[in-house]
């Protein structure tokens, strides 16, 4: 299982790394590998504001369905096109090629609360 | 691993994806050894099974094998099973792991009367399904009985693997393929030298989207104490010119609801998702997934009767899909 030292970690198994500004979300490796193939990303629509905590997209496996939170409160502002043709890249690449949406954080400092990768590595093994 | 049943199953040993399509045009195996297996024998076995099950128990030649359910007194399914008549007076009735205890609670409890002897052989006999179209050629090689001569639902025994057991063409998948019953102590022996054979090692989660392409029930979901087995498609197992017990309340119950399948060109239906008509809801989803071989979604769900002619939605996250009333099975049975 792969736990990166660049990004952040929620929970709800969702990484967050900022780029430019803008937050980038995607699930972690632990999730992409609890939820088995993943056959369809559901997209949200960039010009939205969600809370911490909100459900912004949805991946769905053969297995089951999964909400993917915001972990800090933003608008989102672009989607990865990719995930609609390709959205085993969820498996493939869950930090690189598989994120899923970026989000303008309202406060970037927000970010701070979440775990590093030492904590959800932590926390992912306890599950 | 997740629980079921009390037992520790794999959901999957690569993923769902591959041991699926490893099933649907090669060979895959399943060990279902957590599933209860029962012994009716005796000069009445024939008459209590008659009265305890609902198919034709009397059909069954010595070495063949029927689908069947356990009906209760209110016209409910107490489970779905198989039996297999392994002998003149003897008869081997596989239930669902779930239900074990349940199941033999209940046939005890209708026993008395019949000249007949029940015994629990769960706990020390294993069962492995070897299934796909390549199944017959792989457990050939390991089998000392012509398995070209056998045809579905037919049973037997012979050696497999140097092991004893009782093979029956049958399985819960709707390919072709063999389930193995054999010593609980003998089952690892029969696994590995599948896996040698070439043999894809498939968990629960194949096993359900695997069944539900097929179009089966699943107890718990699509049948329950509570559901009319007449009001299914299913309905066939029911056969009225029989005596059954709880028969008078299973005919006079009627279908405020039908189990019938559904087919999404997009969106993929769960297990507790609402089906609407004209934006009302009437029924929900029992079960539900993508099917791996048509890349879209499938689901069993029982609506309200009338509705199925319909134009019919599933709620997803708020949004709604059409989704198309067809009958089971959503890929050939082969």
């Amino acid at each position: 299982m792969n736990y990166p030292t660049d990004v952040r970690y929620t929970k709800s198994h969702e990484w967050v790394r900022l780029e430019d500004g803008l937050a980038v979300v995607g699930i972690t490796d632990y999730a992409q590998d609890a939820l088995g193939d993943v056959v369809f990303v559901e997209l949200p629509v960039p010009g939205k504001k969600y809370g911490a905590g909100e459900a912004v997209a949805a991946v769905e496996s053969v297995k089951t369905a999964s909400d993917i939170y915001a972990p800090i409160a933003g608008e989102v502002v672009q989607v990865n096109p990719g995930l609609e043709e390709a959205p085993e890249l969820l498996n493939q690449s869950p930090y690189a090629e598989g994120w899923i949406f970026k989000l303008r954080p309202d406060n970037p400092a927000d970010l701070e609360a979440l775990m590093d990768a030492a904590a959800y590595q932590a926390f992912a093994e306890s599950q | 691993m997740a629980p079921f049943a009390g037992y520790l199953m794999p959901i999957q040993y690569s993923s769902i994806t591959a041991e699926h399509l490893a099933v649907r045009e090669g060979a895959g195996v399943f060990d279902v050894s957590h599933m209860g297996e029962f012994w009716v024998r005796g000069e009445k076995a024939l008459d209590f099974l008659q009265y305890a099950t609902l198919n034709d128990a009397s059909k069954l030649k010595v070495g063949r094998a029927q689908y069947s359910m356990l009906p209760n007194e209110q016209g409910g399914v107490v489970d779905d099973i198989y039996v297999y008549r392994t002998g003149d007076q003897e008869y081997l009735v596989v239930v669902n792991a779930s239900n074990i205890e349940k199941d033999w609670n209940h046939l005890q409890s209708l026993l008395g009367g019949f000249e007949a002897d029940l015994e629990d052989a769960s706990e020390h006999t294993g069962l492995l399904a070897v299934q796909g179209p390549k199944a017959a050629e792989v457990l050939q090689k390991l089998c000392d009985v012509d398995l070209s001569s056998k045809k579905k639902n037919d049973t037997f025994t012979a050696t497999v693997a140097g092991k004893p057991a009782r093979l029956a063409r049958t399985g819960y998948t709707g390919e072709d393929g063999f389930e193995v019953f054999t010593e609980a102590g003998d089952v690892k022996a029969v696994w590995d030298a599948l896996l040698e054979a070439g043999v894809v090692p498939c968990g629960l989660g194949a096993r359900d989207t695997l069944r539900l392409e097929a179009g089966f029930p699943l107890y718990g979901h699509e049948l329950t104490d509570e559901t009319n087995p007449r009001c299914t498609p299913f309905g066939w197992v029911v056969k009225e010119h029989k005596e059954f017990y709880g028969k008078a309340a299973l005919l006079a119950g009627g279908c405020d609801q039908v189990l019938v399948g559904l087919l999404l060109e997009q969106g993929i239906p769960r297990e507790g998702y609402l089906v609407l008509f004209g934006g009302e809801a009437v029924g929900r989803v029992t079960s539900g997934t993508i099917s791996p071989l048509l890349k879209k979604g499938i689901a069993l769900a029982y609506v309200r009767s009338g509705a199925e002619s319909g134009r019919l939605e599933v709620e997803i996250r708020g949004k709604t899909y059409p989704a198309q009333v067809v009958s089971p099975p959503f890929v050939g049975l082969k």
